[in-house]
């Protein structure tokens, strides 16, 4: 190492050692150039700076490394300067021979022997329905997105749009988006598939929830008919939560409508499964089960519904919460369920439904902020969005979305997911490195 | 044996126990039991001489399985063509950001400088400006070790401690030579291409002997890109922490910075997408993300959702049950029913607060979980309300038998009028009309009507 104090004396003989050393740096630079010679076990000290060839092990050549602290060089003398100079150079020859050592990427290889149900959602023609298109999700036997060589999962996810049967209160940004339509749910449902491309209606009948307005069964049908007729998607019919009255809801409109693949959403452990369940097992309809966050619970409802209901008809709801609202609850039920149902537990190997309106509970999706944050009408949709991408790296399989933007935004992110995995420039992935960027 | 637990549950570290580091004989058991416990991911440590911030350090591919250690750093980017004015303009903002949740101020971690002159005097200055008026550690990103070595002249490693980004299959090695002589973190990128990663990897650890490394597979958006992205994190962590794969095992760095040159078109539109990579690649394993935008609307989803993902999974955020003053309240003030998910409570208590109003909090024990969800989980019922009331003696601190429960609880305010006996009151469906509400609703009238009629 260098010493730290500059020698004051120095002696000619002291002297004409130290350029007798810059000459044969010089030379040994020279010859490595050259390739003339090899250093092995070599040291040589000076002041300054310290020159080690080390050798390794046999296979290996000589590296050189020098060591030299830059405020060193700074206050050195010429003479000292130019030999560091020298002993750079001979580093930078005698570095050419530090090849790269080669290796492959060992690619991941999980095991899993389970497999998560195909559940279909809507009925076409030929299966005496009349959805001109039909969705089937589920079918995987890998986790989602780890891209394991030679497996492609069999269905990407798919994005509904949520319709509520009355006016209820919305956040801005999806009144901008819906406008008038958002008091005729017919209306909105058209706009939803035909301007937007949601690729499969929700009709939430709020209105039934007997502390609201109480609507009778037979006008949550009338609504259900009308949706059908105007939009020939997939619907997944939602009731007010309310466990009594769900079941009645459910029963007459599976009662209309016993051959176009209904979903329903949802079943849990709170309703009189038996009171409904026979009546979903006549028909074609595909039940979603909710038990939030608990995968015991889920396990519960699942056996019970398997009674009555094919599992290739059922859907699992976990729940999720926006960002900042319980998300990582959600997450990690979902990841849970997931992993052990690829491991083969058979009770949890279902497709994965995502309420992601409640993302929107989230107060910094609907809340004016300090104008730092941002304008709500921008952070409600990202809250949507970004919540249900989170969801989709746990695995999720139908979403319930209220904002147009994020359907749009989603189905390009499933586009990119699906995609072969080559990036077409990787040439150009470090130019963000070196352009200068628009500063907002 | 407490500490055997602690220790494999990592909550203790071997370095507690005193006499297995000091005394000789334990040497040999320090040192395999060091071993043992070094996380597969390794942990890398960037530091400015007022801040440490430590990346890595992963045991586990998902975050049930053990708590995530080391939430990802977040970093926003300078660049060397910027004024003097703008630097220090940016770096204040960067400083400043701040957002309090669950009682937790939610900052930034970093400052990558970027060099877009390629001049190492130009890129020395840029730094020397950061490094004057941040607290913050720093990411130097050029491919051209010049620059990166002038910066380091001005940062006088130890005091600072950057990572240096990056090692590319052209300027390896001398990138190696300039992190050894600083002895600083190297990132290391082959975007695209992971076996040319794991190959310098391989060279730059066991050839060069350099310990400290970080990686960027590339980070791209777009048909074939998006999917190469989530598939290399994905490979990387999945052969760190399954297989133990050692040239896997660094910390991870995300660039969603680079949709800046991937896009162009409307900048709300670019830092949406950088917005959705940063998540995707938070979610997925990411240690340390750099990025461009400044503006609250993109980075807030990241810190916050940062802060879940990297909480304890076995313990739910949440309060202890039990009554709470808010204000001082009397006799015939309000009771507020709540859960006692910690941010559920403290949204509530701050709303309260700052309506000024006076008023018990009841807060239920709904095992962590927020309104909505505890109603539909059935963990928020009339029985659990019944039993806060009990526990409390709440018929002792006030006069009349009124409670209001949150609007999300709407469809529990039967049961739990039937189970508790006290009237109950819909309250607004955010805490923070809990002042309008409480003026419009808790007057001396209708609290005496309510009583009359009870």
């Amino acid at each position: 190492m260098s010493s730290k104090e500059p020698k004051r004396d120095r002696d000619d003989v002291k002297a004409r050692r130290e350029a007798s050393i810059y000459s044969l740096l010089a030379k040994i630079s020279e010859a490595l150039e050259k390739g003339v010679v090899e250093l092995y076990n070599v040291e040589i000290e000076a002041d300054e700076l310290e020159i080690r060839f080390a050798t390794q092990t046999s296979q290996q050549l000589p590296i050189p490394i020098v060591v030299t602290p830059p405020k060193a060089v700074e206050e050195a003398k010429p003479g000292v300067k130019a030999a560091y100079e020298v002993a750079k150079a001979v580093e930078v020859v005698a570095k050419k021979v530090v090849e790269l050592s080669k290796i492959a990427f060992e690619e991941p290889k999980p095991q899993f022997s389970g497999r998560v149900v195909e559940v279909k959602l809507g009925a076409s023609r030929e299966e005496g329905g009349t959805r001109e298109r039909t969705i089937v999700v589920g079918g995987h036997t890998m986790p989602a997105y780890y891209y394991i060589a030679g497996y492609r999962p069999p269905h990407p996810p798919a994005f509904g749009g949520d319709v509520f049967d009355i006016k209820i209160g919305l956040p801005r940004a999806v009144k901008l988006a819906f406008g008038d339509a958002l008091d005729n749910p017919v209306e909105w449902a058209r706009i939803w598939v035909e301007k937007y491309g949601a690729e499969a209606v929700d009709i939430h009948l709020v209105s039934t929830d007997p502390t609201f307005k109480d609507a009778p069964p037979e006008e949550a049908v009338r609504t259900v008919d009308a949706i059908l007729q105007a939009v020939k998607v997939p619907i997944v019919v939602g009731g007010s939560g309310n466990p009594e009255k769900d079941v009645k809801v459910f029963r007459r409109v599976v009662d209309a409508f016993p051959s176009e693949g209904l979903v329903l959403n949802s079943l849990n452990l709170d309703m009189k499964l038996e009171e409904v369940c026979p009546y979903i097992a006549k028909v074609n309809a595909t039940v979603i089960n909710f038990s939030p966050m608990d995968l015991d619970k889920a396990e519960q409802i699942n056996r019970k519904t398997y009674e009555w209901i094919p599992r290739n008809r059922i859907i699992l709801d976990l729940n999720i919460g926006g960002i900042g609202y319980g998300t990582e609850y959600g997450f990690t039920a979902m990841e849970r369920a997931r992993l052990s149902a690829l491991l083969g537990n058979e009770l949890l190997q279902h497709p994965f439904n995502v309420g992601a309106a409640n993302a929107w509970g989230a107060r910094e999706a609907w809340m004016t902020m300090d104008p730092y944050w941002g304008p709500k009408e921008i952070r409600g949709p990202l809250w949507e969005t970004l919540t249900s991408l989170i969801c989709l790296l746990a695995g999720a399989d139908y979403y319930m979305l209220v904002h147009p933007l994020s359907v749009k935004v989603m189905k390009a992110v499933r586009e990119y997911l699906f995609s072969e995995p080559k990036p077409s420039d990787p040439e150009k992935a470090l130019d963000w490195l070196s352009k200068a960027l628009p500063v907002i | 044996m407490a500490f055997a637990v602690r220790l494999a549950s990592l909550e203790a570290k071997v370095e507690d126990c005193p006499p297995i580091v000091e005394e000789e004989k334990y040497r040999e058991s320090y040192e395999k039991l060091r071993a043992l416990l070094l996380p597969p991911v390794k942990e890398v440590v960037l530091k400015s001489p007022k801040r440490v911030v430590k990346i890595g350090g992963k045991y586990v591919l998902y975050r049930h399985e053990m708590r995530y250690h080391n939430p990802a750093a977040i970093a926003i980017d300078v660049d060397d063509s910027m004024e003097r004015d703008i630097i220090v303009k940016r770096v204040s903002a960067i400083e400043g950001f701040e957002y309090e949740y669950v009682g937790q101020k939610l900052k930034l971690d970093a400052i990558a400088i970027r060099s877009v002159t390629n001049d190492p005097k130009q890129f020395a200055r840029a730094v020397s400006i950061v490094a004057e008026n941040s607290s913050l550690p720093l990411i130097l990103c050029s491919v051209n070790p010049a620059v990166i070595e002038a910066a380091l002249n001005v940062l006088n490693p130890p005091h600072h401690r950057p990572l240096i980004y990056a090692a590319t299959k052209d300027n390896w090695r001398e990138m190696a030579e300039i992190a050894k002589r600083f002895d600083v973190p190297l990132a290391v990128t082959a975007p695209g291409d992971l076996d040319l990663l794991v190959s310098l990897v391989k060279t730059l650890s066991e050839d060069m002997g350099l310990k400290e490394l970080a990686l960027d597979p590339g980070c791209f958006t777009g048909p074939g890109g998006l999917s190469y992205t989530i598939k290399a994190f994905s490979w990387l962590r999945y052969k760190a922490t399954n297989d133990l794969w050692k040239y896997a095992g660094y910390p991870l760095i995300a660039t969603p910075i680079s949709v800046w040159t991937q896009m162009s078109g409307d900048p709300k539109d670019v830092m949406w997408w950088e917005a959705v990579l940063a998540t995707m690649l938070m979610t997925r394993y990411a240690d340390i993300i750099i990025m461009h935008s400044l503006d609250g609307w993109v980075l807030l989803p990241q810190v916050m959702w940062r802060f879940q993902l990297y909480t304890d999974p076995r313990k739910p955020v949440s309060v202890p049950p039990g009554l709470r003053e808010i204000g001082k309240p009397s006799e015939t003030s309000p009771i507020l029913v709540t859960t006692n998910y910690a941010l559920t409570y403290s949204i509530v208590l701050s709303d309260a607060e700052k309506a000024k109003v006076n008023a018990w909090l009841l807060v239920v024990d709904t095992e962590g979980l927020a309104v909505d969800v505890a109603v539909a989980g059935r963990k928020f019922t009339g029985d659990r309300v019944a039993e806060t009331i009990k526990s409390t003696e709440l018929d002792k601190k006030v006069k009349h038998k009124i409670l209001i429960i949150p609007g999300k609880a709407a469809r529990v305010s039967g049961e739990i009028e039937d189970a508790s006996k006290w009237r109950v009151l819909v309250g607004p469906m955010d805490s923070s009309e809990i002042g309008k509400w409480l003026e419009r609703n808790w007057t001396q009238e209708k609290v005496k009507e309510l009583m009359e009629g009870a």
